[in-house]
């Protein structure tokens, strides 16, 4: 008995926390029209359902209780009737349309891309999502945050500390509220499913074909989603932040991402020592490749090769540009990755673990591409 | 010839003794017992590889496994359930069975009947086998979608491809088998509409895979030549499409959860009526709305596919055909509780696990009707609200008809009862740790959680510990099945012929064990008249 209050108090100890009181229950309304429209349809069948249920239900445990043999009940002999039979056929398909008239025509509202007034478009990579704004010539690439990584093998309190665990990127989303936007959603090697619930916005990824949604935000404020469909071993570490601001902040951001890119085109032409190229190469190795290769470039052989004393980092830089630029069986492609990124995580891979390659210039790649 | 031939048969009255009667047997009584026990040692299988899923999730953080081979335990988990599992099992009841109950000697193709079973282990094996290889086991889920299951999966997924295939060919052959034996053994007085409704709902489950199986063959083999001769079937940049492998997918797929589910409702509509007291309420609307949800399951398959970029016409069609099969489910529903209604009911384990079979199915067939309305499917899809759904539908549906069918009909396999306080016990521990398990992964989804996450936020983390710790207790109670099965076959008291007193069907008509060739005369119409469903 002793040990039964133990184990009690230690549950309701892990269940009030302070998560306890963070967790839902159902839907949540979303902050577009389409979320709320999915919202009300949910809450519309689901009562639908309860009623039937009761009805079903009630009927069924009412004859469990009543007509038992212990309370001498004598079974009846009728097996039939027609009438029964057409009612509880009709009366469901009554129901039933019932049901899709709604649903038909927030399907068709939210199907409808036409209104739009900008444009993102949205690629799944294995396993970060890009973002391109076309029209103001912006493109960055969103990770996981390294220390939600480091969090997942880390202790409770490293989960707690990092906030909205698993839930945050280095680089957010920035979207205007009160526009219409479409997003076009497309992949660069599985298929994905990019998904914000506060949007009610999910839609699959297909490498080689674009599929679009709409979303038109009502409330400025921070909205998290996840991947939603299966795309390889860190499917469940491929989340999703969007920061909705002002349609003035929006404008300001995108002017400071038009510089930052203008800026980062300058690099690219200029010739970087190789410390500064091991620097940046270290950051952009532990975002994009340590997944597989590991921190310390031991890699996960047989399928994630080592670094470490690697024919191809220690070989041609030709070859190893190749194959970080365009791919290799299980290795994705990083092409989206510009060109003074992709030559310092080169040259760290080819410098770091005790490699012993050669130093890359963003001409280099450049030149590879 | 003909002396030769009945001298023969004199010295075969009973099985072959040692293992090798298990090897060369074409009794149907041995392979039915063949496929059940292999279905129930793929099951704690399967259910081991839950454990260790559940295990992971149980708080958040990464404790356990690398997330790679949290994917290969949940895709082995999908594949072993429903190919080892579930699908067996309903084989094995098949063979055991249908024979009996429409009054034949055996199967129609015996030899077959051997060799469909006997693939069987070694498909599994090879199935199994995929763990232990180099880049391990198939980790793209049991849906295996391309590309991630074509240029972006193991080398192991050969194996997988040509394990599949040795499972079409044992089912196929199995249904091929089923229609033969009821088309063509049932005792010639014995009319389609005489025929008890475990055989009528076979019967139908056999065209769904014959019409099912070869087109998952054919994905695979699709799958088989983009990844090693250069097509590019899926492969957009060869100018293939990936969601073609989705609709031949489940164009399988939808079939197959029918193929899981109908036997089981021909098991529910045995029970319920011998423990009611009562004849089955509405015979054959049941036959006539079985066949339309099979009809049905075979023009629904892209309701499973909402999010892949469907036309809106498209939508609107499969979501319409998919609200339709509640209305024939829901007939089945009201027979049974028609069938209950004024009855005069006990409770022994076969009516429990059918009652709560009522009962969990049909919310799973609710939660069913809600994925069906495509804009709320945007928000289910791919989360744990299916999860729990498809659960709700093949644990305490379809594995739920397979026990309830083994506590009724083991009394007539074995000769002997089963420990009933046992019995009981062992069904309320399953049916509180199974709600306990999975009711909660409903709020899950709701919440947004997206499945086949090996780690989780925060908010995620009070249901799952409570789903993972009803898991555990769910997966302990199989140690008390096995026990109870093997106490029975030991020592159980012996049985009479007709342990449930009301129960109906020519199966009771035999021995209390039912003697290893049975109906060797077919029986005649005033018995098949005195033991049909259909008065």
């Amino acid at each position: 008995m002793k040990r039964l209050t133990t184990l009690l108090s230690a549950l309701v100890a892990t269940m009030s926390t302070n998560v306890f009181a963070e967790y839902g229950l159902n839907m949540t309304k979303g902050v577009t029209s389409i979320s709320r429209d999915i919202y009300d349809l949910h809450m519309m069948v689901f009562w639908i359902c309860v009623v039937v249920a009761v009805l079903v239900f009630g009927a069924m445990f009412y004859s469990v209780f009543a007509h038992r043999k212990s309370k001498g009940a004598v079974a009846s002999q009728f097996h039939e009737s027609t009438k029964a039979e057409f009612l509880w056929t009709a009366i469901p398909v009554i129901i039933l349309v019932g049901m899709a008239i709604p649903a038909s025509k927030t399907l068709i509202d939210l199907e409808d891309t036409s209104k739009a007034e900008m444009s993102i478009k949205i690629t799944g990579h294995q396993w970060k999502w890009q973002y391109d704004y076309p029209k103001e010539g912006i493109s960055f690439i969103s990770n996981l945050a390294q220390s939600h990584k480091d969090a997942l093998t880390g202790t409770d309190a490293d989960r707690e500390a990092v906030g909205n665990y698993l839930l945050e990127v280095d680089k957010h989303l920035v979207l205007p509220v009160d526009t219409s936007i479409r997003f076009l959603i497309t992949s660069n090697d599985v298929i994905h499913s990019w998904w914000v619930p506060a949007f009610g916005v999910k839609q699959d990824a297909n490498p080689g074909f674009i599929n679009d949604a709409w979303a038109k935000i009502d409330e400025i404020g921070t909205y998290r989603g996840q991947c939603a469909e299966l795309c390889g071993k860190d499917h469940g570490f491929m989340p999703i932040v969007v920061d909705v601001v002002s349609k003035a902040d929006y404008a300001k951001w995108v002017g400071e991402q038009q510089a930052a890119a203008a800026a980062a085109v300058a690099s690219a032409t200029k010739t970087w020592s190789k410390d500064e190229l091991m620097a940046q190469g270290e950051s952009v190795y532990n975002t994009n490749c340590a997944g597989c290769h590991k921190k310390d470039g031991s890699g996960m052989p047989p399928v994630f090769p080592a670094m470490k004393g690697s024919p191809i980092a220690n070989g041609a830089a030709a070859e190893h540009m190749n194959i970080v630029l365009n791919g290799k069986g299980a290795m994705p492609q990083f092409k989206m990755l510009g060109d003074a990124d992709l030559a310092a995580v080169i040259t760290y891979e080819r410098n770091a673990f005790g490699n012993t390659g050669s130093v890359v210039q963003p001409s280099d790649v450049k030149s590879a591409r | 010839m003909t002396t030769a031939t009945a001298s023969h048969d004199d010295h075969h009255h009973g099985p072959e003794k040692g293992l090798m009667r298990w090897i060369k047997t074409t009794n149907h009584k041995d392979i039915g017992s063949l496929y059940l026990w292999f279905a129930f040692t793929m099951l704690l299988v399967g259910g081991a590889f839950a454990m260790g899923i559940r295990a992971e999730l149980l708080q958040p953080g990464l404790q356990l496994m690398e997330p790679q081979f949290f994917n290969q335990l949940t895709t082995m988990h999908g594949l072993i359930m429903v190919f080892g599992a579930i699908m067996p099992a309903f084989v094995g009841l098949g063979n055991w069975l249908i024979p009996m109950m429409i009054g034949a000697p055996d199967m129609a193709l015996p030899r077959m009947n051997n060799w469909s079973f006997w693939i069987l282990p070694f498909a599994g094996g090879i199935l199994l086998s995929t763990f232990f290889m180099e880049g391990g086991a198939p980790a793209f889920g049991w849906t295996f979608y391309a590309p991630l299951s074509t240029t972006f999966a193991p080398d192991s997924t050969d194996f997988f491809i040509f394990a599949i295939h040795l499972l079409g060919f044992s089912s196929i052959m199995g249904a091929i088998n089923i229609i033969a034996t009821v088309l063509n053994m049932r005792a010639p007085e014995m009319k389609l509409m005489d025929m008890p409704l475990f055989v009528w709902t076979w019967l139908i489950t056999s065209f769904l895979l014959i019409g099912a199986m070869p087109v998952l063959a054919g994905a695979v083999t699709m799958m088989l030549t983009d990844r090693n001769f250069g097509t590019a079937f899926f492969d957009a940049t060869g100018g293939g499409d990936p969601v073609l492998f989705q609709h031949i997918f489940w164009f399988f797929g939808h079939p197959e959860v029918y193929i899981m589910i109908l036997p089981a409702f021909g098991v529910v509509s045995h029970i319920i009526p011998t423990f009611a007291r009562k004849p089955l309420f509405g015979y054959s609307s049941m036959v006539y709305a079985t066949a339309s949800i099979a009809f049905l399951s075979y023009i629904v398959w892209a309701h499973h596919m909402f999010l892949t970029g469907m036309p809106v016409a498209g939508e609107l069609y499969f979501m319409y055909a998919t609200m339709l099969i509640a209305v024939p489910t829901g007939v089945k529903v009201f027979n049974w509780i028609a069938t209950m209604w004024k009855g005069s009911m006990t409770f022994e384990t076969p009516m429990l696990w059918a009652v709560s079979f009522v009962f969990l199915f049909t919310i799973g067939g609710f939660s069913g009707l809600m994925l069906g309305i495509v804009p709320a499917d945007i928000q289910y899809h791919d989360t744990y609200f299916v999860v729990a759904h498809f659960h709700y539908v093949l644990v305490t549906g379809a594995l739920w008809g397979i026990i309830a069918a083994v506590f009724y009909w083991l009394p007539k396999w074995t000769g002997k009862m089963y420990n009933e306080t046992l019995a009981k016990i062992h069904f309320w521990w399953a049916v509180i740790s199974v709600n306990v398990l999975f009711f909660p992964q409903h709020f899950l989804g709701l919440a947004g959680m997206p499945r086949r996450i090996p780690d989780y936020s925060l908010q995620f983390a009070d249901f799952n510990l409570i789903s993972s710790l009803g898991g555990f207790a769910f997966g302990a109670s199989f140690f008390l099945l096995t026990y109870i099965v093997i106490d029975c076959i030991r020592n159980g008291k012996p049985a009479s012929a007709r342990p449930w007193p009301s129960a109906k069907g020519l199966e009771w008509t035999l021995e209390p064990k039912a003697q290893y060739h049975s109906f060797n005369k077919p029986p005649s119409r005033a018995l098949i008249e005195a033991e049909s469903q259909n008065s």
